[in-house]
């Protein structure tokens, strides 16, 4: 692997990684069972370099900004080196979020260039908000002959056959605008430096080395701080090779592993939960005995892997599950939100090793992983080396607001000063989780002091993001909270909950057709965002001088009146 | 050539077998993340089971933004 200390940026890291390893396969892009491209990093550089010089060409300069928004496929990754290479900030944007988000964001990281999918494309220039699009390039991939594209650049033609320049950056400079929610009022733009990358490179590489030849199958978003770093900064500076799916189609997923003999992999609980809920319907359909013997052997397994992991002694024991995962599979890593102890346990058992972490956007991709050395499932891990984490005003068990202090927290929120200042002070990254460290240095999680939730597809809703599909309800006022945040005694990270609290007005009684009225509101809401239950409150909600509703006087007085269970009716 | 609402009474059925949820429960402007009590993960596996019934293949992306089943057999339609 390259050795990341000597580099000031991720360009000049990729650069020479594309030199180094010019015929190792890089990147492999397939759609169900057809392969759709075989890159490596020979024809990655080829792709890549016409591109660099088309931006130039448009003027795109070192500093500016560039937006993709796309699922995952070799072009992501083609586009984003042909960034760096001009000295570029990207800005990878969540194809998941509304045409109506993506013209936020574009609109709030000021990018210049956007390299889009067409039917994402398609969806923006649907939008009201579309003619105040003020990105100058736009390159569209996989438009159709006639399809109108409003004036963008279609992929196919924008390349240029002059010398691009390479731009290079210092370590303090900003690398990427990770936007780690959705908009709602307050848009939060991480703003990552190289050094941020190259640290965390350096960190996680250490634990789970690649080389060339291992596979990585990325199914997470690349846009997501998981993926950006373990599917294509990591194994690129390793010469290793990722494989992109463009479809997350369980049956077509289960496929790839065999097919391509992957080695590692990042899910999100979600997902994992989807391949246990399969592995045990597998396990029910056996004959009696069969399961019985099976039973038996996983017992055999965990009992013998009870302080180490042994994959070899697993892989003997339970070919059949081992081949299913493509009987390569070093590790899955799970994140980006709580994952429950006995799905990682049921993994471990069957010598599946799906290592749990805890990370944050503003730090990174990952501040502690778990390590095998036990394997812990009750905790997230130890803190990664580089990663200083404490527990900040803890009470007498210990417990508290998880801080963190590295070389890879991010720089600042962009155009958010006073919110940078909340979040980082005197050099640790206020997490606004809640957690403490037991006696052999793992973190275990409780809950969380923002109000927040992260949903089991490890998305971050800010009830802010959400209370827009409810006005004009005709109610006197009304708050959403993270039920976490109103009984923090009470949060359960398996079971993160947005409650909507009603005040009604003076003589108005809760109808059916007014419950009606919410619940069609909500369901304009993605099904990840929505609101599970609501709470009836017989008081007006505090608020400011400026009529702002003071939450957390609000909740203060909720809690003190009320308990989760009895002051909950679900929607 | 099917109706939008044969392409919907399909649908509903298909749901409700692959889920094993009783039909008459389903109607056409259901959630069907409520109704059927998935995820997104899920979804994408009645996707595939559509697909294989109608015959036509469906880019992950038609779900994007669709939970009922009246909007999920519009897109099918489309392609039909």
């Amino acid at each position: 692997m390259l050795d990341l200390t000597k580099y000031d940026s991720l360009g000049a890291a990729l650069r020479d990684a594309l030199d180094r390893w010019p015929d190792e396969v890089c990147l492999i892009e397939s759609d169900r069972e057809r392969e759709r491209a075989r890159l490596t990093y020979k024809d990655f550089k080829n792709s890549a370099l016409p591109l660099a010089a088309a931006l130039q060409a448009s003027g795109f300069q070192a500093g500016d900004r560039a937006a993709i928004i796309m699922t995952n496929q070799s072009k992501w990754l083609i586009s984003a080196y042909a960034i760096f290479y001009c000295g570029g900030v990207l800005v990878p944007l969540d194809y998941k979020l509304t045409a109506v988000e993506h013209l936020q964001l574009l609109a709030h990281s000021t990018a210049r260039v956007l390299v889009v999918e067409y039917h994402l494309w398609r969806a923006i220039m649907g939008q009201t908000a579309f003619t105040e699009l003020r990105t100058k390039t736009v390159v569209v991939t996989e438009a159709p002959p006639n399809a109108d594209i409003a004036g963008a650049q279609r992929w196919e033609d924008f390349h240029c056959n002059s010398v691009p320049e390479f731009r290079e950056r210092t370590r303090k400079d900003a690398a990427c605008i990770v936007y780690s929610s959705g908009t709602g009022g307050r848009p939060k733009g991480c703003v990552l430096t190289h050094e941020n990358y190259l640290e965390q490179c350096i960190a996680l590489t250490s634990l789970y080395p690649f080389w060339p030849g291992v596979r990585y199958l990325s199914i997470l978003p690349t846009n997501h701080a998981i993926d950006f770093m373990v599917g294509f900064i990591g194994p690129f500076t390793c010469g290793a090779a990722v494989v992109h799916l463009r479809t997350l189609r369980p049956e077509f997923v289960r496929d790839a592993f065999t097919r391509y003999r992957i080695a590692y992999v990042s899910v999100v609980p979600m997902v994992l939960k989807n391949l246990e809920r399969g592995l045990k319907a597998r396990f029910a359909e056996l004959p009696r005995h069969k399961r019985a013997m099976l039973h038996a052997l996983i017992a055999v397994n965990r009992a013998l892997t009870k302080s180490r992991p042994n994959l070899k002694l697993s892989r003997m024991l339970l070919p059949q599950v081992h081949k299913a995962f493509g009987g390569e599979l070093r590790a899955m890593f799970v994140g980006g939100a709580f994952t429950e102890p006995g799905t990682l346990q049921f993994f471990y058992d069957l010598g599946i090793l799906v290592g749990n972490g805890y990370g944050l956007t503003e730090a990174g991709t990952a501040v502690t992983l778990n390590d095998f050395r036990p394997f812990r499932p009750d905790t997230v891990g130890k803190p990664l080396p580089g990663m200083e984490v404490r527990i900040g005003d803890a009470n007498e068990d210990g417990i508290g607001e998880v801080l963190v202090r590295s070389k890879t927290v991010m720089s600042h929120y962009l155009n958010d000063p006073e919110m940078t200042a909340e979040t980082i002070i005197d050099g640790w990254l206020h997490t606004g989780d809640v957690g403490r460290i037991d006696a052999t240095g793992h973190l275990q999680l409780f809950g969380r002091k923002k109000n927040m939730i992260v949903t089991a597809g490890g998305k971050n809703i800010y009830p802010e993001d959400i209370e827009t599909v409810f006005e004009g309800l005709p109610v006197k006022e009304f708050c959403v909270f993270a039920a976490g945040y109103l009984w923090p005694n009470d949060a359960k990270l398996t079971e993160e909950k947005l409650v909507i609290v009603v005040r009604l007005e003076a003589a108005q009684q809760w109808t059916d057709d007014l419950r009606r009225d919410l619940v069609g509101r909500n369901r304009r809401l993605p099904d990840f965002k929505r609101v599970s239950a609501s709470l009836l409150w017989d008081r007006d909600f505090p608020r400011t001088a400026s009529l702002k509703i003071k939450r957390g006087e609000l909740a203060q007085q909720i809690r003190s009146r009320t308990s989760r269970d009895s002051a909950l009716t679900p929607l | 050539m099917r109706t939008i609402d044969q392409t919907t009474d399909e649908v509903l059925d298909l749901a409700a077998a692959h889920f094993k949820v009783p039909r008459a429960q389903l109607s056409p402007e259901d959630d069907f993340f409520e109704k059927l009590k998935i995820d997104s993960l899920q979804a994408l596996e009645l996707l595939t089971r559509l697909e294989n019934h109608f015959g036509v293949e469906l880019p992950d992306y038609e779900l994007q933004g669709v939970s009922d089943f009246r909007t999920l057999a519009g897109r099918i339609q489309a392609r039909l």
